[in-house]
């Protein structure tokens, strides 16, 4: 299954290749050119010279996790966090780097802590990982200061839902998978672009290598519809449908554009529910203010439990979000709405 | 016969929280050591024992506790999710973002959730979340889940062993699943030799609340020795002797007021003879282990305590290292041997 293979894959800030690579495999039948570029963007193009309304999707392929900042004396590795609220890093399975070498991040025992102790956050710099290396030289062979960690967290379905690492933001990369597969008749470019996590990086420049007359940004955002969050605090609500974005702390989107997503909706009888935040940013941050302004509208899929490496998606909404994003853009390429 | 590694893996990965390991790590031990033992059987509170024969006489136990810590579920919240409490002393930093299995009718998987970063303050991110506040999201209708869970389920945190370097393993459940590991190892090694002491070799439940299942144990079978084999904290970055002891360094013989002098001297004596490497602890207060309740039942025991290095304790990680498991069956394997035709009556005379 796409979705499982997308996520299983690892792709830290700097280091998108296997989800690159899983995208080039599948979309090559289907687009008439792709590239990639010199940050590791991968763009491509779908009727390549189709006249009329030319729409770009863009995702991010990059996850949160660690990167390895130093190798101690006893072979234990110290880590930077990229995303990553440090309490939940406690107690995990990791992999560095390519070849995906096994660790786990340790913590004192309970037993060698006072009370205080207990109920105090570990910092990043308290953590490090633990490969069972005897010595500093053992480690060196199999990790260097600067390799990438990922959590190691296997794609599971219960229930209704969804439960993977980094489906912030591989059910984006899906979404505009799917949507090259199906036979679109209009101009389309694929933007899926690297170190969105660490600030929004690898956009800037797919900003600038495409011309479109209207960008989708698909993203993975928060649903914090959980036992103990406050009602108005949720965010998004699980099973309410995809969630459309009106602002951010980095883009306030065009309320025409909203207004034509939710139309498309309505007519389709596709459930849809806003974000009810400003935190967060996305890469639409950039693309709205490239070549003199471009209109971009925003989709995101809720996640709960987003940035860690049990993020859940609901399946009811992740079939929605693939068929809003078609229908959205089928109507968008026949001039059905704005 | 599968390898004592082999089985150490099994043991790890099944499910067996204190009070409940009948659910699978009894049956999986009970197995193994029916190989290996003259007799095997379960007693009330569930403890395995395996009895190697001798003349009678005197005997010594060995035990190791089976049982882990986990959690039981306290109640229902709307929206598929369950509260629970601990069952032993969990981290409760180490329980975020885990993935777990209610075991009610039937295996329930969910997930430990957490608030996400984008709505916590910086004042909360300094603070560890609380136990009382936790939940198990299942994804299932409120409906589904009162069917398939009950309140008093227990919930383990999905954990499959992994192996690190230098013969390390990392799992949930070491603390003391490698202690049946050694029990094992010796019994293989034992159950083709001649020895006039009895060996009973007993997994024992409910250790992780205080030790129940040796108690009753050592009371039905009166050894004139009971060792227990357990693990203490290996060395780590944030862990320094005395209280860490040296990965790989061998079996640490403990010595304290839950260990009888004789044994303790008897064991060092087994470990300089036979050139077993082995490290040194000092226990002054209640040992946490089975030693703290076999030295008191009936009419007492001549207790012991063997332990092994272990990182991580309590966690779902846990690391320990395979020569230091295969060092501990060796000690005892040879003190049982050391042990043959002498008069214990004697030996442990104070």
């Amino acid at each position: 299954m796409l979705i499982k293979r997308l996520t299983d894959a690892n792709g830290l800030p700097g280091f998108e290749c296997e989800v690159r690579e899983i995208i080039k495999e599948e979309i090559k039948p289907y687009v008439d050119e792709m590239y990639t570029d010199r940050m590791g963007n991968l763009i491509a193009v779908k009727n390549k010279n189709k006249a009329g309304r030319h729409i770009a999707l863009s995702a991010h392929m990059d996850e949160v996790g660690l990167c390895v900042s130093h190798i101690d004396k006893d072979g234990y590795i110290r880590f930077h966090s990229w995303g990553v609220d440090a309490r939940i890093l406690p107690a995990k399975i990791v992999r560095i780097g390519k070849d995906r070498v096994v660790g786990v991040t340790g913590t004192k025992a309970i037993h060698l802590q006072d009370p205080e102790e207990r109920t105090k956050a570990l910092p990043v710099d308290k953590l490090y990982i633990d490969i069972g290396a005897e010595s500093k030289e053992e480690a060196e062979k199999l990790v260097e200061p600067g390799d990438f960690v990922a959590f190691d967290s296997e794609y599971v379905e219960f229930g209704n839902k969804v439960k993977a690492k980094a489906l912030d933001d591989r059910a984006g990369c899906l979404a505009i998978i799917e949507m090259l597969k199906s036979d679109y008749p209009h101009k389309l470019t694929a933007c899926f672009v690297v170190q969105e996590e660490v600030g929004l990086r690898g956009s800037i420049i797919s900003a600038y290598q495409i011309d479109a007359d209207l960008v989708l940004n698909l993203e993975g955002t928060i649903a914090a519809d959980t036992m103990s969050i406050k009602e108005h605090q949720t965010v998004n609500i699980q099973g309410d449908g995809p969630s459309i974005s009106m602002i951010d702390r980095t883009s306030i989107y065009l309320k025409k554009y909203i207004d034509a997503l939710t139309e498309v909706a309505d007519k389709n009888g596709i459930p849809y529910q806003f974000r009810r935040s400003q935190m967060g940013g996305t890469d639409a941050a950039n693309y709205h203010v490239a070549h003199g302004g471009t209109p971009v509208v925003g989709l995101a899929v809720p996640c709960r439990y987003i940035h860690s490496p049990v993020s859940i998606v609901d399946k009811r909404d992740l079939e929605n979000f693939l068929k809003l994003t078609q229908k959205f853009v089928f109507a968008y390429g026949n001039g059905e709405i704005l | 016969m599968v390898t004592t590694k082999e089985f150490l893996i099994s043991l790890c990965n099944s499910t067996g929280v204190a009070g409940f390991e009948f659910q699978q790590t009894a049956g999986l031990v009970s197995d193994a050591f029916r190989e290996f033992c003259d007799e095997v059987w379960t007693d009330t509170l569930g403890n395995v024992i395996g009895h190697k024969k001798g003349k009678g006489k005197f005997s010594v136990l060995f035990s190791a506790h089976m049982d882990e810590i986990g959690l039981m579920v306290s109640g229902y919240e709307k929206g598929g999710f369950l509260r629970f409490t601990p069952i032993g002393g969990y981290d409760q930093r180490s329980l975020v973002a885990q993935e777990v299995y209610v075991h009610g009718k039937e295996d329930v998987y969910g997930i430990i959730g957490v608030k996400p970063p984008h709505i916590t303050t910086a004042e909360e991110a300094k603070k560890a979340h609380k136990i009382e506040d936790m939940a198990v999201d299942t994804g299932l209708d409120d409906e589904k889940l009162k069917e398939l869970v009950r309140i008093g389920d227990v919930i383990t945190l999905k954990r499959e062993v992994v192996e690190l370097r230098n013969e390390s393993i990392a799992g949930k459940a070491l603390d003391d699943r490698a202690g049946i590991a050694a029990l094992y190892q010796c019994m293989k090694d034992l159950h083709k030799t001649d020895c006039d002491i009895d060996v009973y070799y007993v997994a024992s439940t409910q250790e992780e609340i205080g030790a129940k299942g040796a108690l009753t144990a050592v009371y039905e079978l009166k050894p004139d020795i009971a060792i227990a084999l357990d693990v203490c904290h290996g060395l780590t970055p944030d862990v320094a002797e005395p209280k860490g002891k040296k990965m790989g360094g061998g079996p640490v013989i403990s010595r304290g007021i839950n260990i009888h002098p004789r044994v303790f001297e008897s064991l060092v004596k087994t470990a300089k003879d036979h050139y077993i490497p082995f490290q040194k602890e000092v226990l002054p207060g209640p040992s946490g282990t089975d030693a703290m309740t076999m030295q008191i039942a009936g009419a007492g025991t001549a207790s012991g305590v063997i332990s092994f290095p272990l990182k991580y304790m309590h966690t779902s990680v846990e690391v320990m290292k395979m020569k230091d498991i295969m060092l501990t069956s060796k000690l005892i394997s040879n003190y049982v041997l050391d042990l043959c035709g002498k008069d214990l009556e004697e030996m442990l005379c104070l």
